[in-house]
């Protein structure tokens, strides 16, 4: 007996693309705006701060509004890169990624943040004296130090994204086979009359994901931390 | 040759201290814990950036801060030995140690990869992760990872002080085959001052961020400065000598020393160098040849100057023939036997109160 149906494996198919695109797109920026909040100090540095974490305060919708209004088909960046690369991100895959890197990139850039903080400068000091300069001490000491944290943050990040909503319906629609993830798909169930029963799977297939994710993440922290002497 | 002029701002603190090192030799950074010898050393690695500086090595200006030069830490080609190791926890003994070996301009290697294992006694640990060491494991690998990024210049910031007695003892004699063995300055941070016997050439004593002394280390133990660091009980002559003669049956070896000749119990054969300490507290001085007592040592002496010390004692600086040696009697006795710059009198010293130590022989230092 088959415990999924074609409807459950192609949401399922969809989340899994949706957040794996979204955590890669989002790990350099998210390292890059990590490293500068942890150890620059400029102007502006509160205000990038509060603009990283933005999407953890503001309604899933005002994401997905501000979305439609910059990579809409006429939007300022959605319209150049329409006429630059023929890339469109209203109702596709694509789009529901960038959404979903969006809602996810606070989670990402706090786990870079705390596992940059833990690393010992003084272990780059050290790097420093046996004359590894800035870009080869980030190489190899910094980032290999920071790489669980960063890890694990990044599969938490992925198993968020399995889930986003708001974001995603309000700037790409709800499109099977395009755009309709898990959360999306258990939302058409809802809605559609004699659909309980496809609820609940969808239901059961994301708390499961969610759970073996966070379960993961912190399994994989844990083997990397050993693994590296701390 | 290093030289050194550094002023920093700390707070309320303020580092300005100034010396001089030769070609080759070990300088001890010597001074209470706070006193400003870490700053100092970091300032010459390049670690920390100082208000105003002076640092020439061999010919090279690591640091101007008149003419606005100021090298980078990892151009200087300065090893340095962290008070607490800083080995990288991801890489195992040998990516650690060739971590320096790697960067090493030109790839050119003075000191070989396998003579500084050998030296250092790290071939059972190159597979190990540093969490799986020892504390005098973990510093011997900082040494030797300093060693291999050959450097010009070693820094070692008290690299045992973190270590119990029985782990320092482990480590020293790495220090003391270390010192025979290498063709550059070596700027050893301690403030034990039996550490800064057994290896120190030279000596600079610092206190409260200022350089009060600096010499070699025959020069400096003699210096009154050093009492406001070490207390009175270990001021004292260190001087290098001889072995010329030995006495086998008693145990005891003849080391000269300028003109005199001492008598120390030590196994070293004819030829060694030994290091002893001659502590002002143990000397006694007599007018004449004393007979019928224990002691196996009594050398002639002219006084060169006595100085008031304490509230009721001197301090006597003799010339034994070349080399000087302090005494430190009574106001009383100096009163009693007339001691004054130029006497000529018997300096006493028990053989069992000489503290000696073998020196590496000219043979060794490469």
């Amino acid at each position: 007996m088959d415990l999924l149906g074609p409807v459950e494996w192609e949401a399922l198919r969809l989340s899994l693309a949706v957040a794996g695109r979204s955590v890669l797109f989002s790990l350099p920026f998210a390292t890059v705006i990590a490293w500068l909040l942890t150890r620059r100090r400029f102007v502006g540095r509160t205000v990038l701060d509060a603009f990283v974490h933005l999407p953890l305060v503001l309604p899933p919708v005002v994401v997905g509004y501000f979305l439609l209004v910059l990579f809409g088909a006429r939007g300022p960046i959605g319209g150049w890169l329409d006429r630059q690369f023929g890339v469109q991100l209203v109702f596709t895959t694509a789009g529901a990624a960038l959404a979903t890197a969006i809602m996810s990139f606070p989670l990402i850039v706090r786990s870079i943040r705390i596992s940059l903080e833990s690393v010992d400068r003084r272990l780059e000091e050290a790097a420093r004296t046996l004359g590894a300069g800035p870009f080869d001490r980030f190489a190899t000491v910094t980032l290999p130090l920071m790489l669980p944290g960063m890890l694990a943050g990044a599969v938490t990040a992925f198993a968020a994204g399995l889930g986003e909503f708001g974001a995603v319906i309000t700037f790409v629609s709800n499109i099977p086979g395009e755009t309709r993830t898990l959360p999306l798909a258990l939302y058409t169930a809802i809605q559609s009359p004699g659909g309980e029963a496809l609820a609940a799977r969808l239901a059961a297939i994301s708390f499961t994901l969610g759970l073996g994710g966070l379960l993961f993440a912190e399994w994989l922290a844990r083997r990397l931390r050993s693994y590296l002497g701390q | 040759m290093l030289q050194v002029a550094v002023r920093k701002q700390l707070g309320d603190f303020t580092l300005d201290a100034a010396f001089e090192v030769g070609d080759a030799g070990i300088v001890a950074l010597f001074g209470r814990s706070g006193c400003g010898k870490t700053t100092l050393v970091n300032v010459i690695a390049g670690l920390l950036e100082p208000d105003e500086a002076t640092v020439r090595l061999g010919g090279i200006t690591l640091d101007d801060t008149a003419a606005g030069t100021r090298m980078p830490a990892e151009r200087r080609r300065i090893g340095y030995v962290f008070q607490d190791s800083r080995l990288f926890p991801h890489r195992n003994v040998e990516a650690n140690l060739r971590y320096g070996l790697k960067r090493v301009p030109g790839g050119k290697a003075a000191i070989p990869f396998e003579e500084v294992v050998a030296l250092l006694g790290l071939g059972p640990l190159l597979g190990r992760r540093p969490n799986h060491l020892s504390g005098g494991e973990r510093q011997r690998v900082a040494i030797g990872r300093a060693l291999l990024s050959q450097p010009r210049l070693l820094l070692l910031d008290e690299p045992l002080a973190s270590l119990d007695a029985a782990l320092r003892d482990e480590v020293l004699p790495f220090l003391d085959r270390l010192r025979g063995r290498l063709a550059i300055p070596v700027v050893y941070v301690s403030h034990q001052f039996d550490e800064v016997l057994r290896l120190a050439t030279h000596l600079v004593l610092m206190e409260q961020g200022r350089v009060i002394a600096s010499g070699e280390l025959g020069a400096v133990s003699l210096d009154p400065a050093l009492r406001s660091i070490t207390g009175p009980d270990a001021i004292g002559a260190v001087l290098d000598g001889e072995i010329v003669e030995r006495e086998i049956e008693s145990g005891f070896a003849r080391l000269r020393l300028g003109s005199s000749e001492l008598r120390i119990l030590s196994d070293e054969p004819i030829g060694r160098r030994v290091r002893v300490q001659l502590l002002a507290r143990d000397l006694i001085l007599a007018l004449g040849e004393p007979a019928g007592l224990s002691v196996r040592n009594s050398m002639s002496a002219t006084v060169v100057s006595v100085t008031r010390d304490d509230s009721h004692t001197d301090l006597v600086l003799l010339d034994i023939g070349g080399p000087q040696v302090a005494a430190r009697i009574t106001n009383a006795a100096t009163r009693d036997l007339g001691v004054r710059p130029g006497l000529s009198l018997r300096v006493l010293v028990k053989s069992v109160s000489i503290r000696g130590q073998t020196l590496p022989t000219a043979g060794e230092t490469a």
